[in-house]
């Protein structure tokens, strides 16, 4: 299995849409080989269309407020006494994360194919406020599948969803969290996809949505390559990228403009929710090694048992509470160009406490998973080692878990 | 292909009748129990598809999620499944049965393991719902070379090209899906227009028989009669859900559910 160079990651899958030959696909029940063979129609044509793209980069830039910051956290790399450590404060975008790219490219493709509704998953809330936000903005009619257990953790997100006009449907079934919304947003595809779009919220999915998806974060990477040329003058000559991993969606938009250089010069580091550190669920499929199964239309790395059946997965970050990881983190892992490791719920608590003591940013549980992880290989690295950390949620929906945990209060 | 799915079809239509087909999830609600139920079902059904249960499906509304979940708390596994089947055979051995699910009970428990197993327990078709053509063209071979059927999904959003391969490439069964929806919905389309896209089908290939399911129910039956093939599921795990909440026996009552659809289409 081998990365080719010069060609966008997302395109480098085979006629069915598989990467490294067993990633992805496009395991769909009949009703769906339409809808998504539009949908691929429509992107792939759009995405080469210089009129939009630049109505994209219009939108991202007035409304959604690129660039993003990228800053050198002063305090936090004098108080690990490493290298130098920065971050790209992707929190910065309107709705407070990345989650809002992928929202907006799928509604102005919903326009475009002339679709009134949008209907979309989400965990931790912000896939769903960013849809619903969008949705708002296009003037689209929003649905949003959310599990049980999830509304009841990430209350300001459901709030912030309802008063953009969403109508939330809560989801029962199985563990009510992520896994099952995502099922049930699709199940509802199936039954409505002549009047209504589908935004997958992550990496995930069939292989169009892990496309989509990813062609939209990468707007992270773009902007920071600049960045860095601008505050550098080059791309350094060490550079560590972190990056919390649930579906994958971010991470890949932080990584994705990188991805020709040399591992050497430029690395890149995925770190997965551990779960508690008593409890042996999880939600990292790369660093346990699990095995290869489906999910949602793909094959992926997954949490399963022998039989297949999808197990439940346990961490404090909704975001992350996923048992499957993108088709594409799949084949960077096994092409060897990211490195995957896990952080459990109390390193990104512990992660969460130092930065927002030494910084004036706030990381949200997943980031702080990120940072967890950066912040001790850190220590180790020599001090011309540039440490750059997507900081890509903003920690205001975790408040209650975060006053309950550490009696913070924000 | 001649087996006892196309011989259940020829008796039906010497009969100028659809073939009945059921679908219950093995191990629902009990191993025993789902037996029991497929034995009361025969004497009733024409072909009967039993669910293997995964908990992620993607394709399936309520009522067959409650079946399969009540299946897997039960602690099913695929290989349970095969014996249920090979004990049904035992008493029922010309009664044709189809297995159905989702691929990654396949891909775990191993295509080629798995589809000699459904050899060795005399299982005549596959469904699996989440393998489209032509992303099923080299399990559909597999099946064939073991005389199994793999069963085609058509729906209404099928294009007419993928229509005309999906049929040249098919084995002697096709499955219609009647309306956009997740299994169990409420039939939104009139049986009338159903009927319509059937017959495209059927003018296409009129010897492959081509089955019809999604919102079938003692309501709606009658009025898709002409088909080859209409399948009940979802009503009947509602039938198995609601016997179990109010005490009774499910194994009685979905054999007089679908004595009752039978008598229907007569």
């Amino acid at each position: 299995m081998k990365l080719k160079k010069k060609i966008s990651v997302i395109d480098q899958h085979d006629k069915f849409g598989f990467w490294g030959g067993k990633f992805g696909g496009n395991f769909v029940p009949e009703t769906l080989k339409k809808p998504i063979n539009d949908l691929e129609l429509l992107f792939n044509k759009l995405k080469k269309d210089r009129k939009f793209i630049s109505e994209r980069d219009r939108f991202f830039k007035n409304w959604v407020g690129a660039p993003t910051r990228f800053i050198k956290l002063n305090n936090l790399t004098e108080h690990v006494g490493g290298a130098e450590i920065w971050s790209k404060v992707v929190s910065d975008a309107n709705g407070g994360a990345h989650k809002i790219y992928n929202a907006t490219v799928h509604c102005l493709l919903a326009k475009k194919s002339g679709k009134r509704i949008i209907c979309g998953d989400t965990g931790a809330g912000y896939a769903g406020k960013m849809l619903s936000m969008a949705a708002k903005k296009f003037g689209l009619k929003c649905k949003i599948f959310m599990g049980a257990k999830d509304i009841k953790r990430q209350q300001p997100n459901v709030k912030a969803i309802k008063g953009n006009g969403a109508e939330i449907i809560p989801v029962y079934s199985g563990s009510q969290t992520l896994v099952d919304a995502v099922s049930e947003c699709m199940r509802f595809w199936v039954a409505n996809c002549d009047t209504t779009a589908m935004c997958v919220g992550s990496t995930v999915g069939p292989n169009i949505f892990v496309k989509i998806c990813g062609w939209s974060t990468s707007q992270i990477s773009r902007e920071l390559k600049i960045q860095i040329l601008d505050e550098f003058g080059k791309i350094p000559k060490r550079l560590k990228l972190y990056n919390c991993v649930g579906g994958g969606s971010s991470s890949f938009g932080f990584w994705n403009e990188f991805m020709d250089y040399d591992k050497k010069q430029v690395e890149f580091i995925g770190v997965e929710a551990g779960g508690p550190s008593k409890s042996k669920k999880h939600a990292a499929p790369l660093t346990y090694g699990s095995k290869i199964g489906i999910l949602h239309g793909a094959a992926q790395y997954v949490n399963q048992n022998s039989e297949g059946q999808i197990e439940e997965t346990e961490s404090i970050s909704a975001g992350l509470d996923y048992p499957g990881v993108s088709p594409l983190h799949c084949f960077l892992k096994d092409t060897k160009r990211a490195r995957y490791t896990a952080a459990s719920d109390e390193d990104a608590l512990k992660a969460f406490k130092i930065v927002s003591k030494c910084e004036s940013i706030r990381p949200s549980l997943e980031p702080s998973h990120a940072f967890s992880v950066a912040i001790s290989e850190a220590k180790k690295l020599s001090k011309n080692t540039i440490v750059i950390v997507n900081s890509c949620g903003d920690a205001y929906k975790d408040r209650k878990i975060l006053k309950k945990k550490l009696g913070l209060k924000l | 292909m001649i087996n006892a799915i196309s011989k259940a079809f020829n008796l039906a239509k010497k009969e100028s009748r659809p073939a009945l087909l059921t679908y219950t999830v093995a191990g629902d609600n009990t191993k025993k129990n789902s037996l029991k139920i497929l034995k009361a079902i025969s004497k009733y059904a024409d072909i009967c598809e039993v669910g293997f249960p995964h908990n992620t499906p993607i394709a399936d509304g309520g009522q067959i999620q409650t079946s399969s979940f009540r299946a897997i708390k039960n602690g099913v596994k695929t290989k349970d499944v095969f014996k249920i089947v090979k004990d049904f055979k035992l008493s029922e051995f010309s009664k044709p049965v189809i297995l159905m699910g989702y691929f990654n009970m396949v891909l775990q428990y191993g295509q080629n393991k798995f589809l000699n197993d459904c050899k060795k327990n005399k299982i005549d078709g596959l469904i699996i719902v989440d393998l489209p053509w032509p992303e099923n063209k080299k399990f559909a071979n597999k099946c064939k070379k073991r005389s199994i059927s793999f069963v085609q999904l058509i729906s209404p959003t099928t294009s007419k090209n993928r229509l005309n391969a999906i049929i040249k490439e098919s084995h002697n069964t096709i499955y219609y899906i009647s309306m956009l929806s997740t299994t169990g919905g409420k039939l939104k389309v009139s049986p009338k227009k159903i009927i319509l896209n059937y017959k495209k089908i059927k003018r296409i290939n009129p010897k492959k028989n081509c089955v019809i399911g999604f919102g079938i129910t003692e309501k709606t039956i009658s009025k898709l009669k002409s088909a080859d093939g209409l399948v009940v599921g979802s009503a009947i795990c509602k039938e198995i859900t609601s016997s179990l909440n109010k005490g009774q026996n499910p194994v009685t009552k979905v054999g007089n559910m679908v004595k009752k659809l039978k008598n229907k289409i007569l």
